[in-house]
């Protein structure tokens, strides 16, 4: 009886397995995945193509590192200094342009820095560190954190004298830095993708948005074949080139939250300085 | 009339044993022939079951050593031993049974052959599909008789086998043993138990704290010890 | 006041598991199919090299046993997400079975999940069969079993300890994101397990729908160890 048993399982087990399909490994974003917006374009890709696209949703600096290691064949992240040193050391073929969002500050409802309303991104800054109010910073080395290790330079202050205190980085995704600054009642810097379709807000709302500087430009790019010969060259680039063209662009202009955009194509724009 | 495969004579030769540096058995000297059942007595405590080990290779030596004088290459598959508390493995009585005989080497037909006699011969072949470990204490002493007795051993050590066991259990044990001696299976046996030694022994090993004092014919034994200690031991007094 | 929200999330998390068990959804219906293939089949694999590996160490005298033991248990407490980076680390492109291309697939995932409930199983296994053993050690020594013999007798004799000792494999795999999130990547439809849609739901903030999954999983591995343990009486009244 027993023995039957232990071979009926081992014989379940056994069967084949984990269906093989054509398909692209892309390595991209928590911002990309958790708004929602590769459920609504990647399975328009696939119809036209055939080809899946397995995305695995990481900080950027992260993705990057997969790419680096030849374990994606696609690397789609928002960082452009760190893309460009990428491409220019040879990880990558061409950087394009594709889409842009926007980050925005989101914060309590005391908003105990006084910033609410605020369109001045720097100043704001200032005040939270002014005022000690806590701030929930990503801390993950991701596009975000970039980000906003860059509005930090911007606004005069160094955030790492506050840190443990009011300045608190978690070395984790979006989604974690939010759920802890909703629950701590503290400031957080997030892509306007991600807040949208954050459901855990408790009293957060946004404070700053509509800055220039909160601008957020994703980049598209193939893992260069001549570092890594399995890189899939042909389905990746046609991964890239779909989402540059017009089908592509359009697909990411489709999708709305509540009837709010979240990302804005940019493609036909040339890379600045390349 | 001896087989070439034949074991004995068994010869233990300035026999010691020693655990944590106390010594359990000292200086034994004994040859065990075939023949009649030899039966090792003594109080307990006096080392019959380290010697039984000691002659079946369980346990090393710390000093001394166990000679088989007879022809076979290789002893220890004429031997075979059965413990005071059965040890009965976690599968039916046929699996039980058939378990040494596979180690043994021996083919399907042939296990289930003398499985099916040692079933008989301890009167359990209506339980060979029982789980072993379900059986009653006596039948389960039974089945490991049976165990031994299939691999049809020259020399069959057992340990104390109806220590545990109410006398109509010990009777159906005793039985088997007759049998399994009348068939020509030398028995060595450890018991505390003067009567049931007086029923089986055709010669008497007698131990007491470590040393064996006697090691005579049954008859001369039990009629005229030649040591105190044994004469005391055959009256019924407390011997340490 | 306080407590509102949170009374309504869990409320609304129970009425969702219902829902999406109910709705039969086909995606959690994939999710739930790929937790169970990759985590039964760690389980199988780890039990391969885990089970003879406990069984072994229970019956081996060796000088470092000791030690061997200890570092068994200790890797009991391997945290997934080391299990996870050493995994990740081979299997990179960059790393020594990157030829392989396992990297982001199930198959790394049933790899990690393995590496970790390896030392588990064989540590649990070598403490159930350990102290099978000492009743088992003379018994088998006098069959003329040695210590590789003895390995398959015990797993067998064992195995209705050693399925509760699967079992609490099973439970941890079924359980870990950690090892599973680094090297399976959490890819929609592909790698994505119960556990790791948990931490995703989580992180989005849609703490009832991750909740929600939590109680479809609890219901899963309930689901299984009720089913194992179902079978395992069976097995038990029939083969004692």
């Amino acid at each position: 009886m027993f023995r039957r048993l232990i071979l009926a399982a081992a014989l379940a087990l056994a069967t084949p397995a984990f269906a093989q399909e054509r398909s692209i490994t892309v390595a991209s974003t928590t911002s990309t995945e958790q708004s929602g917006l590769f459920g609504h374009i990647l399975p328009i890709f696939t119809r036209e193509t055939g080809i899946a696209v397995r995305v695995v949703a990481l900080g950027t600096g992260q993705a990057l590192d997969v790419g680096r290691r030849g374990d994606a064949d696609v690397v789609f992240v928002h960082d452009r200094v760190a893309e460009q040193r990428f491409v220019r050391e040879g990880h990558g073929l061409e950087r394009q342009h594709v889409m842009f969002n926007d980050f925005v500050i989101v914060g309590p409802e005391a908003d105990p820095a006084g910033i609410a309303g605020s369109r001045d991104t720097a100043a704001a800054l200032k005040r939270i560190a002014e005022s000690r109010a806590p701030f929930i910073s990503r801390g993950d080395r991701s596009g975000t954190h970039a980000a906003e290790l860059r509005l930090w330079q911007q606004a005069g202050v160094d955030p790492a004298s506050g840190r443990g205190v009011w300045y608190r980085e978690i070395g984790q995704g979006m989604g974690p830095t939010l759920n802890t600054a909703a629950a701590q009642g503290a400031y957080a810097m997030t892509d306007r993708g991600t807040w949208l379709s954050f459901r855990n807000r408790q009293g957060l709302r946004i404070v700053v948005e509509g800055d220039a500087r909160l601008f957020n430009q994703y980049g598209v790019m193939l893992v260069n074949p001549a570092r890594h010969a399995h890189v899939k060259r042909e389905d990746g680039q046609r991964f890239i080139d779909w989402i540059v063209s017009p089908a592509g662009q359009a697909a990411i202009a489709g999708y709305k939250i509540n009837g709010e955009q979240l990302f804005f194509p940019n493609a036909a724009q040339a890379e600045p300085g390349a | 009339m001896r087989a070439p495969e034949a074991i004995l004579p068994l010869r233990a030769e300035g026999l010691g044993f020693s655990a944590d540096g106390v010594a359990i058995l000292k200086g034994i000297g004994l040859t065990i022939e075939a023949g009649r059942p030899t039966l090792v007595i003594g109080p307990n405590g006096a080392g019959k079951s380290v010697l039984l080990r000691l002659l079946h290779r369980l346990l090393p030596p710390t000093t001394g050593h166990v000679t088989w004088d007879g022809p076979a290459a290789d002893p220890r598959r004429h031997q075979a031993m059965v413990f005071q508390r059965p040890v009965l493995l976690r599968r039916s009585v046929l699996a039980n049974l058939r378990y040494p005989l596979a180690l043994a080497g021996l083919d399907r037909a042939e296990q289930d052959r003398r499985a099916a006699e040692a079933l008989a011969l301890v009167g359990l072949a209506p339980l060979a599909d029982r789980p072993a470990r379900k059986l009653s204490g006596g039948e389960q002493q039974r089945l490991a008789l049976a165990r031994a007795a299939a691999l049809r051993p020259e020399v069959l050590f057992l340990d104390e086998p109806c220590a545990s066991l109410d006398p109509a259990a010990t009777r159906a044990v005793e039985e088997t043993l007759q049998a399994l001696a009348a068939r020509g299976t030398k028995l060595v046996m450890a018991t505390h138990d003067l009567a049931q030694a007086r029923r089986l022994a055709g010669d008497v090993a007698f131990l007491h704290r470590g040393r064996l004092l006697e090691h005579a014919p049954a008859a001369r034994f039990f009629a005229a010890p030649a040591t105190a200690e044994a004469a005391a031991f055959l009256r019924g007094e407390l011997l340490w | 006041m306080v407590s509102l929200p949170a009374m309504n999330d869990l409320h609304s998390a129970f009425g969702q598991a219902l829902g999406l068990v109910a709705d039969g959804d086909a995606t959690l219906g994939n999710i739930v199919l790929l937790s169970l293939r990759v985590s039964l089949t760690a389980v199988a694999l780890a039990a391969l090299v885990g089970l003879p590996l406990g069984a072994l160490l229970a019956v081996a005298r060796f000088p470092g046993r000791g030690g061997v033991v200890v570092a068994l248990n200790a890797l009991m407490g391997l945290p997934p997400v080391v299990a996870g980076l050493l995994i990740y680390l081979l299997l990179s492109r960059s790393g020594p079975l990157g030829p392989l291309g396992l990297l982001f697939t199930p198959t790394a995932m049933v790899i990690a999940q393995a590496l970790l409930i390896a030392p588990i199983l064989a540590a649990l296994a070598r403490q159930v069969l350990e102290a099978m053993w000492e009743e088992y050690a003379e018994q088998l020594r006098s069959f003329g079993a040695g210590p590789w013999r003895a390995v398959p007798t015990l797993l067998w004799d064992g195995r209705f300890a050693l399925l509760t000792v699967l079992l609490a494999g099973f439970g941890r795999a079924s359980a870990e994101v950690g090892a599973v999130m680094i090297v399976g990547g959490n890819i929609e439809g592909f790698t994505r397990v119960m556990t790791t849609a948990i931490a995703l739901e989580t992180s989005k903030g849609d703490l009832p729908l991750a909740l929600a999954l939590g109680m479809v999983l609890m219901a899963i591995v309930l689901t299984v160890n009720a089913l194992a343990q179902g079978l395992r009486d069976i097995a038990a009244r029939q083969a004692g």
